[in-house]
């Protein structure tokens, strides 16, 4: 019997897995935001469980509105990205350092 | 009910798989792709919720618009595929002490003492089958949230705007029509009148 739990566990192990993933890829720009697309992914899967569990359509409405949220924040990202390799020709994390922050 | 178990597994194992894939491969072509699986099996498992429009949205937009979009980008750019591996292995222990502690803690909130088991959260039952996901998803929108509606609108609005003007550049040395100009040209900026005696053509 599927509960509650199988899917909140599902989207843990894939929250942690795009944290780890931020870790391991943190030279690269277009891993870094697909990271966080997963980690997006896993929290709409939460939403979308506790939607159905509580028999309350409202977390699927969330979840409408997070993916909207989620293509505008990828379009703007990508489009930074390509004005950014188009200046320096690169996309190295380690290499845009010229606000020495 | 033991079949709905055997497709939650099965996607789950595919789901995970993928997402170990994205964060780990060399190559970032592959990691869009595993992404795009990640993202289909996602949507078999909100299948499974009765979670149907959202569902289709996600393999529609999401998988035909956001994530066709990073293959562009990806392929558009030239990328040196070398220097992003130099850190893999030196972080690795780190990212995977980080992910364990994290899921760890996660679990232990879940499974401690039946905070999210089946006497707080019963399963509910199918819904019947004359039951739209999507009018009733669209029922609530354009009513208790039209507002939210609206203003997704406008965040769209400003992130196509802002993605056009970021990427919009004026090559020099290229010749090009300027329409508002041509249209407001004047008679006496292309005509020019010039006077001068007539005269006889001279007879052979």
């Amino acid at each position: 019997m599927l509960t509650l739990a199988h899917f909140l566990t599902l989207g843990a192990i894939l929250f942690s897995l795009s944290v780890a993933g931020i870790f391991i890829n943190r030279k690269n720009i277009i891993i870094l935001l697909m990271c966080i697309e997963l980690m997006l992914l896993a929290v709409n899967m939460n939403f979308v469980a506790f939607s159905r569990f509580l028999g309350n359509l409202d977390g699927q409405i969330f979840v409408f509105f997070i993916l909207t949220v989620a293509a505008a924040e990828a379009g703007i990202g990508l489009a930074i990205l390509v004005v950014l390799f188009r200046n320096r020709q690169t996309i190295n994390v380690a290499e845009l350092d010229d606000l020495k922050g | 009910m033991i079949v709905q178990e055997l497709i939650f597994y099965a996607f789950s194992l595919v789901l995970v798989f993928a997402a170990v894939a994205v964060v780990t491969v060399r190559n970032p072509i592959y990691a869009v792709l595993f992404l795009v699986l990640a993202f289909f099996t996602a949507a078999g498992i909100w299948m499974l919720l009765e979670a149907e429009f959202l569902a289709i949205i996600l393999i529609v937009v999401y998988v035909g618009a956001v994530m066709v979009l990073f293959l562009f980008v990806v392929m558009m750019l030239d990328i040196n595929l070398v220097p992003f591996k130099e850190g893999f292995i030196r972080y690795l222990p780190v990212a995977v002490l980080v992910a364990i502690a994290m899921a760890a803690e996660l679990l232990m909130m879940m499974w401690g003492r039946g905070r999210f088991g089946v006497e707080m959260f019963p399963v509910p039952m199918p819904n019947p089958a004359d039951y739209s996901n999507t009018r009733e998803l669209g029922v609530l929108l354009y009513t208790n949230y039209l507002l939210p509606f609206e203003v997704a609108g406008v965040v769209l609005l400003v992130a196509i705007i802002a993605a056009v003007s970021l990427t919009l550049r004026t090559r020099p040395g290229i010749r090009t029509q300027n329409p508002s100009v041509q249209v407001r040209t004047r008679r006496d900026e292309s005509v020019r009148l010039v006077k001068m005696k007539s005269e006889k053509p001279r007879s052979v």
